[in-house]
């Protein structure tokens, strides 16, 4: 049943989001969702475009709520996590 | 502080500089960077589009800023960098960091771009002359390059 939690809004940038075929998603986790590591795991999952995004984790760097986080750091209902390769500005 | 702009056109650095010294007689010296998008012979690029992530960018940019001005008590900084398309020869980024003396300046700019390298999300793609465009891949000098200012503060 609708438990009205709010979603996890996904935005992927570079060759992210050209693999994914997605700038932004907006998903409703499921309960055993708690890191980034398992939204990857989550995420990779979802189709051929998502697992060839995620399927080198050493090369995919992520932001939560626009700080920088580690594959350990939690995820919850309403946050907004980014998924992009190492930075290269400058 | 810090004057932090994030834009698709030039910027004037001359006229940064006017505003970073305007009414000021503290300043004893100003470090100046700016980096401009290159062609290499060998690897024939034309243009580069700059993608960012507009809701962090200048957030993580000031976090950036912070750390210098308070390293270096800077009387004052500026960093503006640009998104969008960029031709072969035309300004990316640039850093003004001004001190009461050279040392700092000149430290405070170097720290500035180290970092803006491997902590502000930007990302760089290039396109050759034959039409092909890649993503740039970080580079491992560039995270050298940002750590020795962490390792720095972790001797003093």
């Amino acid at each position: 049943m609708a438990d009205a939690e709010p979603p996890v809004t996904i935005l992927y940038f570079a060759w992210l989001r050209e693999r994914t075929g997605a700038s932004e998603e907006r998903v409703t986790l499921p309960p055993d969702v708690r890191t980034v590591a398992d939204l990857i795991t989550w995420l990779a999952a979802r189709g051929a475009g998502h697992a060839s995004a995620f399927a080198n984790r050493r090369t995919v760097r992520c932001a939560v709520n626009q700080d920088f986080a580690e594959p350990s750091t939690s995820v919850h209902p309403g946050d907004e996590v980014a998924f992009f390769p190492p930075v290269t500005g400058g | 502080m810090a004057r932090i702009k994030v834009q698709t056109v030039d910027f004037d650095i001359g006229a940064e500089f006017a505003a970073l010294t305007a009414e000021r007689t503290d300043i004893g010296g100003i470090g100046c960077f700016v980096g401009t998008v290159r062609s290499n012979a060998g690897d024939r690029v034309a243009a580069m589009t700059l993608e960012h992530y507009p809701a962090m960018t200048e957030r993580a940019i000031a976090r950036i800023t912070n750390e210098a001005e308070h390293r270096w008590s800077l009387l004052g900084c500026t960093v503006i960098h640009r998104v969008g398309r960029l031709t072969a020869g035309e300004n990316i980024v640039l850093v003004l960091a001004a001190a009461s003396h050279r040392q700092p300046a000149l430290d405070a700019t170097a720290f500035l771009i180290d970092w803006l390298k491997t902590k502000a999300p930007f990302w760089k793609k290039e396109e050759g002359e034959d039409g092909g465009a890649v993503w740039v891949e970080a580079r491992d000098a560039d995270d050298a390059a940002a750590a020795r200012w962490q390792d720095t503060r972790q001797e003093t």
